[in-house]
């Protein structure tokens, strides 16, 4: 290129040389022009011999930095339009088919105080599933920001997670704040549509609602060790369960967690975790039958502590999962209730002229352990047991005799739920996953539900990085 | 009580000698990058590296151990081109670690250097796990290797600049040996000029466009899809009318759709270390491409 121009230049010199100048000296301009039009070959020769000999040795060491760059910028093939800066955005497809031998809308896990969430199977027959829409990216070299919105099938949106985390802090700090998963637990953290099963634990549904996110500030480290070591706090409103909503200045719930993880070979990596939350509800409600079948609102006011320890443990051979792997994972929840405890049938049975409160007092705990294996690309096998212990649970209305007795307490009747989970799921890439469920769960007094349920799950969209 | 604070101040000291001694810490993502900063880093850089030859470096997870590697990392040696999407900015995001961060010196992306393959026109999951930058597995090219060598050179020496001239003085020496290098190659794999081979995986591509090798058909149906049994049967019918010499795959990828086809083509199928630690004899970068073409020539005769 710059030598055809170049040539062309020449050869323009040559014609616009001095037209009336003699034949003599004509010629010997030419031939001036000809060396120097020669000149420049040789020059351009020479030229592009060390510009094809700098490019096969691709740059030297000393070759300096600039010249990279725009190797680098002519190398790489990014997109320059005003979409380039589009967010990662991925969305998540799911629904179910189930069938429950009892009636999903009756669900309780007889022995707790109900979460108020929904923690029930999915309803029966075919189902849509929360469509979730994910929206992510790094807002500037100091922040990123994620949300999350869950769209429900019955209509509406919400918003499951919205939050900025710190991408600058040095020394192995990170705070993130809004709307997140709590970081206590294992699983606690997990999308729901990266669980091994199509629901949670029983002792996630009991403790927590089925999942704990909170409206707050988290904040992380990460030690500067070759095992992962990290500490992380949680200031929160604690507006959620096993909280509630306050209208309180200040925190109303705190947590703290530590995991620990690492490498065992190149075969097996692990994590492990102690967590503790505190929250302090104030009329956490919940419904509840009287004796008489008629309806009665309880509440609960005081503090509310739980502990978890989680530990997952993971196998592929030689660290590749492409075709046989296996995961472990196992949580123990326990819990401590103290507080007042509410009755009020007022809009009921109206037994005893008004709310009836005493003392309550709760320790409770539970547990599950389930492990999924991938026995053949594409098909993973899992089992899960769970179990909750009642522990003890002292009633102050009932036992100080202030009128309402044990049995206008139904969902407080002595029961430690249990249940078990096969599960079998085939998933075409890792975009795509059909799962089926079988669970037969006592978590209602004396009668057991047969769950039968046929899971779809898909993301599209942007590949989504998922947690250990 | 005393004992205790001197406890805790052990601990201290204990965790403040944690991250490795040398100057640079790089944390590598594939073996290859890990083996490239050995050889620019010498003894002043301590190199870690993230998946060993026999582990898909699609399907990583960011586990707690890489987490914790991350942590301390001054630098991260990366393919980049969407092929750690899955486990990669888990690292970055939960290591707390401003160094590493896209943008920052301390985060490589070795395919940026180089000009990349099958870039697709359009991307589409229908057509598999394909990579909207082009193929990723751009270190069997030694040309490509060259250029990231010289790049990394200069960005390990942009982060430890009081060790610059080390690296540089390394890197010089490494482009010597590997020019030299390549000529023996190139004279060697010459009879591999227009093999025929069937992979498993579109990993080979850029071996195959240095070496004028010719990719007849893939195991994988599409990329990043296992083999079907349909559609190697419909392999081995058009390798009844365009034959190829050999079926060949990467260490890390499963063995059995290699050996079907193989047994049923009658053509050799090779394992191929693809990165260093792959096989016995690959090392370093060096004896990875000894090996790689010894493995190709013994079976193109």
């Amino acid at each position: 290129m710059f030598r055809r121009n170049l040539i062309a230049a020449a050869i323009a010199l040559a014609i616009t040389g001095p037209a009336p100048a003699q034949d003599a000296e004509l010629a010997k301009i030419r031939e001036e022009i000809k060396q120097m039009k020669e000149g420049y070959e040789r020059r351009i020769d020479a030229l592009e011999k060390r510009l094809a000999e700098a490019e096969a040795k691709a740059g030297k060491a000393e070759r300096s930095a600039a010249s990279a760059e725009t190797a680098a910028a002519s190398a790489s093939s990014r997109p320059t339009s005003e979409g380039a800066f589009n967010p990662a955005i991925s969305l998540v497809l799911q629904g179910t088919y189930a069938r429950t031998s009892q009636d999903p809308n009756t669900f309780q896990i007889t022995g707790f105080l109900p979460s108020g969430g929904e923690v029930g199977p999915p309803k029966r027959s075919f189902g849509l599933g929360e469509t979730e829409l994910a929206i992510a990216a790094n807002i500037d070299p100091y922040f990123r920001g994620v949300a999350i919105a869950a769209l429900a099938p019955e209509g509406g949106a919400e918003v499951e997670e919205a939050y900025f985390q710190t991408l600058a802090l040095p020394a192995g700090f990170m705070i993130k704040g809004g709307r997140f998963f709590s970081g206590i637990g294992y699983q606690n953290e997990q999308h729901q549509h990266t669980w091994d099963f199509q629901d949670a634990p029983l002792a996630y549904k009991a403790f927590l609602g089925g999942q704990l996110k909170h409206d707050g500030v988290q904040l992380k480290w990460v030690a500067p060790t070759n095992l992962l070591l990290e500490l992380g706090a949680e200031l929160s409103a604690g507006d959620r369960f096993p909280g509630s909503d306050r209208n309180k200045n200040g925190v109303g719930g705190s947590s703290l967690f530590g995991h620990l993880g690492g490498d065992v070979g190149s075969s097996y990596a692990w994590r492990s975790g102690i967590s503790y939350l505190k929250v302090s509800p104030q009329n956490r409600g919940y419904e509840d039958l009287d004796s008489l079948g008629a309806p009665v609102t309880n509440s609960f006011t005081g503090s509310s502590r739980l502990w978890v320890a989680d530990a997952v443990l993971k196998w592929a051979p030689n660290g590749n999962s492409t075709v046989t792997h296996f995961k472990l994972q196992g949580e123990y929840f326990r819990r401590k209730e103290s507080g007042q405890l509410t009755y009020d049938d007022t809009a009921g049975s109206n037994l005893f002229g008004g709310p009836v409160s005493a003392s309550f007092d709760g320790r409770q705990s539970g547990w599950y352990l389930q492990g999924v294996y991938q026995f053949m690309p594409r098909w993973r096998a899992g089992y899960r047991h769970d179990r909750l212990n009642f522990g003890t649970v002292s009633n102050g209305i009932v036992q100080s005799g202030l009128g309402p007795v044990a049995a206008d307490f139904p969902v407080l009747t002595p029961h430690s739920p249990k249940r078990d989970t096969l599960m079998l799921d085939w998933s075409p890439t890792e975009f795509s996953r059909l799962r089926l469920q079988f669970a037969s769960d006592q978590s209602r007094l004396g009668l057991t539900d047969n769950q039968f349920f046929v899971q779809y799950l898909y993301s599209l969209g942007a590949h989504g990085a998922h947690k250990f | 009580m005393i004992k205790s604070l001197k406890c805790m101040l052990a601990f201290a000291a204990w965790l403040a000698a944690q991250p490795a001694l040398a100057a640079l810490n790089v944390l590598a993502c594939e073996p290859e990058w890990g083996a490239l900063a050995t050889e620019l880093g010498g003894d002043k850089a301590s190199v870690y590296v993230a998946t060993n030859a026999l582990q898909d470096p699609h399907h990583i997870e960011a586990r707690p151990s890489l987490i914790a590697r991350a942590r301390n990392a001054d630098l991260v040696v990366c393919t980049g081109a969407e092929l750690e999407v899955g486990w990669l900015p888990l690292l970055q995001t939960q290591s707390g670690n401003p160094k590493i961060q896209a943008g920052q010196p301390g985060y490589f992306e070795a395919a940026t250097y180089v000009v990349k393959l099958e870039v697709p026109r359009q991307v589409d999951r229908a057509q598999g796990d394909i990579h909207p930058g082009g193929n990723p597995h751009i270190h069997l090219s030694p040309y490509n290797i060259e250029k990231v060598a010289v790049a990394l050179a200069e960005r390990m020496a942009q982060i430890d600049s009081r060790e610059a001239a080390y690296y540089q003085a390394r890197a010089k020496d490494f482009l010597v040996r590997w020019r030299q290098a390549i000529i023996t190659w190139e004279k060697a794999g010459a009879p591999l000029k227009g093999m025929a081979i069937v992979v498993h995986h579109k990993n080979l591509s850029y071996l195959n466009d240095w070496l004028g090798m010719r990719e007849v058909g893939a195991l994988e149906p599409k990329p990043g899809l296992p083999p079907t049994t349909s559609h190697l049967s419909d392999l081995l019918s058009r390798l009844g009318k365009d034959p190829a010499k050999a079926v060949v795959r990467a260490a890390y990828n499963d063995p059995q759709a290699a050996e079907w086809l193989s047994a049923r083509a009658k053509i050799p199928a090779v394992m191929l270390p693809f990165t260093v630690g792959g096989s016995d004899r690959s090392k370093d970068l060096f004896s990875l491409y000894d090996d790689t073409l010894a493995r190709l020539l013994a079976v193109s005769k």
